[in-house]
This record gives structure tokens, sequence and C-alpha cells, in this order.
């Protein structure tokens, strides 16, 4: 690079060279150019559409739907119902089994993590392996194959394994269980539960404060365990037991009454609980072995016994590396839950990406709104878990 | 499959191995194939070995392999033209992953300068793009290439399927790697900063001499990770339609010669990604280890 | 000078993958391609799979092979672009084929909402159900209460929910994406009834492992006339795709067969000389060769000889000609006469 000095008289040249207006020039080119793009592909949006003789409009959403989903838990939908309709019906079924995955996930996750520290060696080696093997296979296979494993080797339902007094039945259309009924004063026993829920609120609050000036110990957990059962059941003794259970049972083609847990929500559920839980065990582990080991020494050297070591010392501190990388963990689940497309299970790709695209033809309508709907779960997610990092920073004094 | 199989049945795997490794790619052509398969070997080896001699020659060799390879496999300039329909299988499989981990490294570290520019326009973009790309599931994104971004182009232009496929993955794990790598640059102490402005460096400057080299190797295992991933994802093309490894095996199992052999395809595909990203982290775990040149405890 | 090189090869590279399309010229496309792209599915018994070696066979590949011996003449110059049920109108609309000859029912919503063009039917077919013979069903409309696996994004999903609605059944959809998912499904029992075009039934019955203990109900549910689509916008293109149909069917109807079609070529009767092009100059009016039919049946065959070699009697299928014989054999084959 030649470095002209007798440039440098060149107005443009000098402003180049500032580094405060070279920064707007580059702003400036940046929103130019950025605005340009929007620009032409709206215009090229415009012109493609008309070339077909299409038109973008929402109004479709309020068209009949005019096809079935077989899984539906939360809404009533027939084929009647407007595509809107179907969207919701998917983007509950998405949030079901996110919700569900991450517990599950966590909980395994944990679990594994804990495991892959344990000193007997083939513990920890069978956890190795199980964690290295499953996060290394892309998870649409584990979902394939799940789901086949569950079709072919679950029992056809007309053999459905009983597991249990005629109650709870397995096959590969799925798990049958029976529901609850509730009858007309189960309000009572609702209040109730509300009621103990609240009140363990309060007494663990109280609780800390007298450990915090007395140093005295109350066994919170069990307690709180006791009034929540205990105030519930009495309740529901002395509202005369306005409770029964509507038992599947085998009906023609299929079971009737009851609740299912249907292979599809199954597999999704599964494959993508386990693969999470692999990475999740890493993260743990990590977290965990950068928790220094002077803590837990010194914690010994107080007294503590050990679950309380883990509890009180190594488990906050360790959660502080965990968050940031859990909530990510979060975040991919919730978005391979997508895949569920590939098995049949109805989320929000599958109803309003998948079907309501391709009965009305509104490509571009259907994935915007999918889009938009992933981008506001994932918005949510890392704003709690932002909002649960910050609870949990350390507050340096 | 009412009656259980004695053992596993590996003919059907054996029977239609070509097809998985080629897919349609015209048979007198595939020694192109193979040849783009050995320089890949070759431009890995480069990349990863220590200590070789002449090793510039062999990292311009890797930049310069994927330019070759596209020739290769799409022909013109002299070889017959085989048209992107017919790649499939493992060659589709590889040709996806190793694109996008290619071209997603510098497009990330761009993005991720872009995120803590200055600038706030500047900055402003990058972190919408990053943010819009991570909300949103690839297989969105693979949709809008295969359904919407027709639309989005000049009217009578079309991309080819893979290119738009291809430049979707690219972008989707550019938006990981722009992270990864912001953690990197944020873990650098300002100190590295300020020694950087004392000696009066320009922008770039300091950054691809003080900066990037810092804070890659501190990325270098949230990198290969994204990259690990972004290869595992390589299987969403199926949802498209796109015959993939996977997509191939499926659509060989409706054969009525090989019917329930589901298993051992999903085992064989299964050991196939293991051992593609099993070796990546080993070997990411053995480079962590080397270059802890810190604090030993 | 590293990033200007990386920049100058990546704009040459994309240079290379922006192609000019095909919004207009659907013909001279293809031929300066020297190939045809069908869309085609990815993969139904008889209809369109590839074979071991990856090579596309079936009813719906045959008439791509003889759109692509009419157009290139040469019937193996064909590319298949494989689609799901769901992909399919986007591929054709996107350019990514230049004909759509896979098993699409023919629709309101899809000539006028999706913008498609139809060019007559190829195979007359309607909904159908088969269920497993020792469930002892006989009707359809003892499917009360039962699971349905049914292919997402096609219309028999729709048929399906007025069916079960208008005859107040309930069931339970089982949605699923291809067709060889659905036959794994029905396989292990997870439905009990699998529901899709009648020819699509007979093509999944005979890849089952005891094709039968399973039986096809006598109902069919609806109008399902299959044939091939284009875009719209190209009426030179339309045409071709209309008039390799015919030429097929008026073909079987004039008797002439890829083994006589030679011999033919003589013959006294004057609409098989059009039709051969020994007498008149109608594939040059299409913008073809005056051969162009003569090559569809030398290298493809005519319309019974498509269905007997696919899907035939004498095929693991076993689909009678039904509703697809010629008119003058009591079916609904028909062709505009060329001349």
């Amino acid at each position: 690079m030649k470095d002209n000095s007798s440039q440098a008289s060149n107005p443009l040249t000098r402003l180049w060279r500032n580094q405060e207006s070279r920064g707007v020039i580059i702003q400036i080119i940046t929103i130019t150019l950025l605005f340009a793009i929007i620009a032409l592909i709206g215009r090229n949006v415009v012109i493609n559409l008309a070339a077909l003789d299409k038109e973008f409009s929402f109004t479709f959403l309020t068209w009949p739907a005019a096809y079935d989903i077989g899984f539906s838990p939360f809404l009533e939908y027939t084929s009647q119902s407007t595509h809107l309709k179907a969207a919701a019906v998917g983007l509950l079924n998405t949030l079901l089994v996110a919700i569900t995955g991450c517990i599950f996930a966590s909980i395994l996750g944990f679990t594994l993590g804990i495991l892959r520290l344990s000193k007997n060696w083939l513990v920890n080696r069978i956890a190795y392996t199980f964690v290295e093997f499953m996060r290394n296979v892309p998870v649409l296979i584990h979902i394939l194959a799940i789901y086949s494993l569950i079709i072919t080797l679950m029992p056809p339902v007309k053999k459905a394994l009983d597991l249990g007094g005629g109650q709870f039945f397995i096959s590969n259309r799925g798990f049958y269980m029976p529901s609850p009924v509730f009858e007309p004063g189960a309000w009572m026993v609702g209040v109730a539960m509300i009621v103990a829920i609240l009140s363990v609120f309060l007494f663990r609050r109280w609780a800390k404060k007298v450990q915090d000036n007395t140093g005295k110990i109350y066994p919170v957990f069990w307690i709180s365990i006791g009034i929540i059962f205990g105030l519930t059941g009495i309740v529901f003794i002395a509202a005369g037991m306005p409770l029964s259970w509507d038992v599947p049972a085998l009906k023609g083609f299929n079971f009737k009454g009851g609740m299912a847990i249907k292979p599809e929500f199954l597999a999704l559920w599964l494959a993508l609980s386990y693969y999470t839980a692999c990475f999740i065990a890493e993260i743990v582990r990590a977290g965990i072995l950068a928790v220094s080991h002077g803590q837990t020494e010194a914690s010994k050297a107080l007294g503590l016994r050990n679950n309380r070591v883990l509890q009180l010392v190594v488990i906050p501190q360790a959660l502080r590396i965990i968050i940031p990388p859990l909530s990510s963990q979060y975040l991919n689940l919730t978005k391979n839950s997508s895949l569920a497309i590939a098995i049949g299970y109805m989320d929000i790709t599958a109803t309003l990406g998948g079907i309501s695209l391709m009965q009305t033809g509104k490509e571009m309508e259907t994935m915007i709104l999918v889009m938009g709907v992933y981008l506001l779960i994932s918005l949510c997610i890392s704003g709690y878990m932002n909002w649960f990092n910050r609870r949990i920073k350390l507050t340096e004094r | 499959m009412d009656a259980p199989r004695d053992g596993a049945c590996w003919a059907f795997i054996r029977g239609s191995f070509e097809l998985f490794v080629y897919g349609w790619y015209p048979e007198p052509e595939r020694w192109r194939v193979n040849l783009s398969f050995l320089l890949l070997v070759i431009a890995i080896f480069g990349v990863l070995k220590d200590n070789l001699p002449g090793k510039k020659y062999w990292l311009w060799f890797a930049v310069f392999f994927p330019f070759i390879a596209a020739w290769l496999l799409v022909g013109g300039f002299g070889l017959v033209p085989v048209g992107t329909q017919k790649i499939g299988g493992i060659l589709l499989t590889i040709i996806v992953g190793v694109t996008g981990i290619t071209f997603s490294l510098p497009l990330g570290i761009l993005l991720a300068l872009g995120r803590r520019s200055h600038l706030p326009v500047l900055r402003a973009v990058c972190v919408v793009f990053i943010e819009f790309i991570r909300g949103v599931p690839l297989i969105t994104l693979l949709f809008v290439a295969s359904t919407m971004l027709t639309y989005f182009l000049p009217p009578g232009s079309s991309f080819d399927l893979l290119m738009r496929v291809l430049i979707m993955v690219t972008i989707f794990a550019a938006a990981y790697i722009a992270e990864v790598v912001r953690g990197g640059l944020q873990g650098l102490s300002s100190g590295q900063y300020e020694a950087a402005d004392a000696l009066g460096l320009t922008y770039w400057k300091a950054h691809r001499l003080i900066i990037l080299p810092q804070a890659l190797k501190i990325s270098i295992p949230g990198i290969v990770n994204t990259f690990i991933g972004l290869y595992k994802d390589s299987v969403l093309v199926l949802i498209i339609g796109m015959m993939d490894i996977l997509g191939l095996g499926r659509a060989r199992l409706n054969d009525p010669l090989w019917l329930g052999l589901a298993p051992e395809l999903y085992l064989f595909i299964a050991l196939f990604f293991f051992l593609c990203c099993f070796s990546m982290a080993r070997y990411s775990l053995g480079l962590e280890k080397k270059l802890r040149t810190g604090h030993k405890q | 000078m590293k990033l200007k090189t990386t920049v100058t090869l990546s704009a040459a590279l994309l240079a290379l993958g922006v192609t000019s399309a095909a919004q207009a010229g659907t013909l001279e496309d293809v031929q300066g391609r020297g190939v045809l792209r069908c869309v085609t599915s990815t993969g139904i018994a008889g209809f369109a799979q590839p074979d071991a070696n990856g090579v596309w066979r079936g009813f719906d590949v045959d008439f791509c092979r003889a759109t692509a011996a009419a157009v290139l003449g040469d019937a193996n110059k064909i590319e298949a672009v494989t689609s799901t049920g769901k992909t399919r109108f986007t591929k054709l609309n996107a350019g990514e084929g230049d004909v759509l000859w896979r098993n699409t029912t023919i629709t309101f919503t899809r000539d006028v909402g999706v913008k498609l063009r139809f060019h007559g039917v190829n195979y007359y077919d309607g909904q159908g159900f088969m269920v497993r013979k020792d469930l002892g069903v006989n009707s359809a409309m003892e499917l009360d209460g039962a699971s349905v696996c049914i292919q997402t994004g096609t219309t028999t999903e729709l048929n399906l929910s007025d069916y079960f609605n208008t005859n107040g059944m309930k069931y339970e959809p089982v949605t699923i994406e291809t067709n060889d998912e659905g036959r794994q499904n029905y396989e292990s029992g997870r439905c009990d009834v699998y529901t899709t075009d009648a020819s699509g039934l007979a093509s999944t019955r005979s890849a089952l492992p005891d094709p039968d203990a399973h039986v096809v109900l006598p109902e069919i549910i609806s109008k399902e006339p299959l044939g091939p689509a284009t875009r719209h916008g190209d009426d030179q293109w339309s045409d071709i795709v209309t008039w390799v149909l015919n030429a097929t069917i008026t073909a079987e109807e004039l008797g002439v067969t890829s083994q006589n079609v030679d011999a033919m070529k003589d013959s006294k009767n004057p609409e098989v000389r059009r039709l051969l092009g020994t007498d008149g100059s109608q594939g040059e009016e299409l913008g073809l060769s005056n051969d162009w039919a003569y090559q569809i049946i030398k290298q493809v065959g005519n319309y019974g000889e498509i269905f007997e070699n696919n899907i035939g009697v004498n095929t693991p299928l076993g689909i009678a000609r039904g509703l697809n014989a010629l008119w003058t054999n009591g079916g609904l084959l028909y062709s505009p006469p060329f001349r």
C-alpha cells in the first residue's frame, strides 16, 4: 500500500482517515445496503407473486382447515376448525414436548453427569460410552430409530400388555392409563392444594429467617411434603372423594377412555431428552469439576455431611457455570422438536408449516408465522434463563 | 416384521453400498468423487498435522480445496458436467458438512467482530442477524431455501437447490460460530486490546496479529463442537426431499426384497456419523490439552 | 490479497450456481440442457422407485421417459427430481423440474389456487382402504374408531376427514410423510387401516411380506384423476405434455405398439400416418421433430404397454385396467383425435 501524503489533502480521503467520520460513513453504507437489499427482495417478491397470480395475505388463517389432527390434548379440534386453530394445536404440542423434554433431559443429564464423575470404574465407563455414542449421532436418526423400535417391538393393540389390574396398557398405539374425572366438589380439593402450596411457601421463608438468626435447622423438605399431601388429602376425604377414574378398555379397533401417550410423542420426547441429556451431562460434569477442590475440603472441615456439601457448597457454585450453556441446550431441544415432522407428531411445523402450507399454497405466510413462533419461544426461554442466571449470580460484597 | 429374525442382515447394506456412497453420480465419472475424497483427506491432514515442512502451502491447498472439489464434482471447464440432482448418499452428506464447515468460519468471525463493533448500526445488524438465525430451527431455514427463496430472487432466475441449501447451512453455522468467537473475544483481557492500540496498529492489523489468534485459540473447543453439530445436522436435508445417506437408505427400505431391515440401516448410518463426529471430538480434546499452555494444577 | 482471491472465487462459484431459469421457453431450456427433469415421488412401488443401481422405474417414470423421447429423441435422458407430497408443487413452481409426473390428483384448488396447469388424466384413481383380513372388516362403514394411516399433504387426508364426518364416524389419523413410512406403520399395526389411492394401495399391498393377508375394501370414497402438471405461462410446453399423453393413448387405440411401430409407419390409416409423422407436420407445429410420437412408442410403448409393464395384472401390483381401459373397452381413456 502506497502512502501518498499528497492525497491526504483530498477532503474525501481526510474524511476516511478520520476515525469518527469513517465510522459514520461505514454505517451509512451499511444502512443503504441493507435497505437496498430489502427493497430489492420486496420488489422481487411482488413481481414473482404477481407472475404466479398469488397474493400475500393472512386471511387463510380463518378458512376451515379441513384436515384432522390425531393428537390434540389441550384443545377441542375438528376438521371444521380454522387453520389458526390448527396452528394453535401445533404450538401447544410443540410446547408440550419442549417442556417435558427439558425437564426429563435435565434430570437424566444431571444423573449422567454425576455418574461420569463416579469413582466406580464400571459406572464411569458405562456413562462415558453412553454419552459419547448418543451425542455423536444425529438426533433425527435417534428419533426415527426409537419410533421404529416402538412400533415394531411393542405388541399390537389387540395383544396390548396389561401392566396391572386392567388399568394400564402398553401397545404400539401408545401407553394407556386411567384419566381422572372430577365430580362436583372437586374444586374444594383444588383450593386446598393451592392453600397448602402457599403455606409451604410462607413456612420456608420463616424457616430460613429462623435459620439465619438462630442457626436452628428445620427439616423443611419433609414438613413441606407433609403439608401439601396432608392438607390436600384431608380435604379430599372430607369432600367425599370427588374423583373417579376413567379406565381405558379395548373396544372395537382401539382403547376407549382414559389417557393415552401416543408413540409419536413418546419417541420424540425420549429421543430429544436423552440426546440433549448427553450434552447436559458434559456441562454438569465440567461445572462440578470447575468448583475448586478447596471448597469441598473447606466445607468438610466445617463438619458438613457429604450431601450437605453437595447441596450447600458445590452445586450452588457449579450452577453458575452450568446455567448459561444449559439454557442453550434447552433452546436446542426446543428447536430440534421441529423434527417431529419426520414421524408425524403434529407440532407447529407439521400443522401450520406442513399441512396448512400444502393445502393452501401459502408458503411465504406460513413460514413467516412458523419462524416467528420459534423466535418468540427462543426469546422467552433465553429471557427466563437470563433472569434465573442473574438471580443466582455471585453477589460480590 | 412379525417373526424375530436370527441375527442381522448386512447384505442389504452391501448390496446398495455404491448407491449409498455415490448417489446417482454417473458410473464412468466416479473417479472424480474418489479423487475429491482423496484430496479431502490430504487437505484435512495438511491442516491438522503439526510440524509439516511447508505448512503454509498445505494450508493454501486446504483453502482452495473446496473450489477444486466443486469443480471436480460439478464439472465444466473441460470435465463433463454432472447435475447436482445426481449427487446423493454419503457424498451429499460430506459436501453439506464440509462446505458448511469451511465457509461458516470466516463468516462467523466477521459476524462476531461486527457484533463487538463500536458502530451501533453495524452492531445492530449483526445482533439481529445472529439472534434471528439462532432462534429458528434449521429445518425451517431449509424450508425457506426450498420453497420461499425463489420468490426473493429476480424473476426469471433460479438457484440450484443444492447451492441454496449450502448457503442456508453456512449461514446457520456462521451464527453459532459467531457466538463462540465472541465468547473468545470477551475472554481476552482488555490489556491485549490496549497493548495493540499502544503499538499504533490499525483495527484490522491489531485483530489479525494480536486479538484473533488468541481469541480463536480459546474458542477452538466451541468451534469444533459447532462443526460437529453442523455435520450431524446435514441429515436434515432429507426433510426437504434431498437424498442424503438417510434419505436414500429409507427409499431403499421400500424395496420388497429388503423389508423390515430398518434396524440395520439405522445402525449403519449411526455408526457412520459416530465415527466422523467422535474422531472430530477426540481431536479437539487433544488440541485443547496441547494448547493449555497456561497454569497447570 | 488472500481475502480478495476468496471473494473473487466465491463470486465466480455463485455465478455458476445461478442459472437462467425456466419461466418461458421450457422447451428450449430442456433441449439446451439435453435432459428432462421430472418431479417424481421418493418411491411408490410400480409408479416410481429407484432400483439397486439407482435407475428410476415405474409407470410415472415411463411417462417421463415418453416426454423425453418426444422432446429429446432419447427416453433415457431424464432426471428424477424426488419430492415428497408436500414439496412437489413448490419444486415445480421453483423451476427445479420441467414437468410433474407424480400421482397427482387434479383438483380445483391445485389448478386455480396453487397455479398449476394440468394436461389430462393418465390414471383414473379413487381413494380406498386396506385392512388386515383377520380384522374381519368387510366395509368401510365398519371402521368407526379405527386408527388410519394417511400421507400428509395429499387430497386423501381431506377426503378421509369428509368421509368419516359425513358418516358420523370417528378415527385416529396417523400422519406420515412418505409411502414407505406408511407401509411400515401399517405393517407393524400402528394403524388398522391404510388409506390412499387404490393404485397406491395395490402398490403397497404388493410390497407387504404376505399380500394375501390384506384386503382392499370395496368402497372408493373419492374421484382421483391423476395427471401431469406444468407451470402456468408456457403454452407451448403445456401442449407438448398434453399431446405426449394423448399420443400414448391414441397409439393403443390404433393398435400401434413398440413391436409393430416400424411396420405401422407405412400403414394405410391416415391417422396412424399423421401420428407417426409419415404424413403432415404435426411434430413441427409442436416445436418438435416430426417423428416425436414414433420415438415415444418405439422407446417406451403405448399406454397399454406402459400400464402392463409396470402395474398390470402380470406384475406384483396386479392392477386390472378397470377405469383405465380405453373407452372402446368400457373404460374412461379417451384421447382427442390427431387431426
